[in-house]
């Protein structure tokens, strides 16, 4: 079963330029894999970078700003994947990255927790049918005191970076009592 | 001074001038903000008529980050006693971005961006 929230792009992998960066989540501690996040967001910064040469100043400026946007999504995105992983499932965490002409497509793959799974799509309800303004200043004032969680990460690409977000749940295995939940989250943003 | 010196961030009050200044990179875990959150709390806390943040140098935040600082403004909010001013960079792109957040928490925040 397949369950797809938001207009969710398939992974094609065809005519684009695609980076992918795939681990296993049980072969590290999560404290000593977590600088990796920042070096990984990066090397995409960086890489993408060079798909904008050019020393005019508006070349420069859009250089930047991608470069910038790219290295907070990347690293939200596998800050979520290596917190939100579920390990029972032994698969593969990944974050892909796909250029197309107008577009940057991340899509981040991991396993969730099964009995986590209500709770997500109903905030991720809210994230993509209200106003992500008023969802931000609801939380935030409302947990000031609490931790938040990795929620915030997906209003700021919302609200800054007026990034297009979609989820993607596939139910692996049939029995109802041990499924194995893969969501990928894609992240679409304008260049 | 209060200081708190790390690798790829660093942060660094004095009390004098209430200003405290973050640089470098801010990518932690949510529960490793919490000595900087405490150092925040304190500057809230002890009300001085104005409190100065300068982000100037500060490369990177991650959401993490954001809500750090989002709860030290809402703070400071709560507080009603100082003037707050927060000090940017157009240099780094998020800070124009997610520093606006900020003054939407706290109306009176001035934000200074160079």
């Amino acid at each position: 079963m397949t369950q797809v929230f938001g207009e969710y792009i398939e992974i094609t992998g065809q005519n684009l330029e695609y980076l992918q960066i795939g681990f296993s989540p049980s072969s590290m501690p999560l404290q000593l894999r977590w600088r990796n996040n920042g070096l990984s967001a990066d090397f995409l910064a960086d890489y993408l970078s060079t798909f904008f040469p050019g020393d005019d100043p508006e070349t420069q400026e859009r250089r930047t700003e991608t470069r910038d946007a790219t290295s907070f999504v990347a690293n939200e995105l596998l800050e979520n994947a290596m917190k939100f992983n579920y390990g029972p499932g032994e698969h593969s965490v990944s974050v892909r990255m796909e250029l197309d002409k107008d577009n940057i497509r991340f899509y981040a793959i991991n396993c969730v927790d099964p009995s986590t799974i209500a709770s997500f799509q109903a905030y991720i309800q809210r994230l993509i049918t209200e106003d992500p303004d008023e969802v931000y200043m609801e939380q935030m004032m409302n947990d000031a005191e609490d931790e938040v969680g990795g929620s915030l990460g997906f209003l700021t690409m919302l609200i800054d970076y007026k990034a297009h977000l979609a989820w993607k749940f596939e139910y692996l295995e049939d029995d109802p009592n041990m499924p194995i939940v893969v969501v990928t989250t894609m992240v679409q943003l304008s260049v | 001074m209060t200081e708190i010196n790390h690798e790829d961030y660093q942060v660094i009050y004095d009390p004098d001038t209430a200003i405290i200044t973050c640089s470098g990179r801010f990518r932690l875990r949510g529960p490793e903000y919490a000595p900087i959150l405490a150092i925040l709390n304190q500057v809230a806390d002890a009300k001085p008529p104005a409190i100065t943040l300068d982000v100037r140098n500060l490369e990177f935040l991650n959401s993490s980050g954001i809500n750090t600082l989002s709860k030290f403004t809402i703070r400071v909010r709560k507080h009603a006693t100082s003037e707050m001013t927060v000090k940017g960079s157009s240099a780094f792109p998020w800070q124009k971005k997610s520093l606006t957040n900020l003054q939407r928490l706290l109306p009176s925040l001035q934000l200074e961006l160079e």
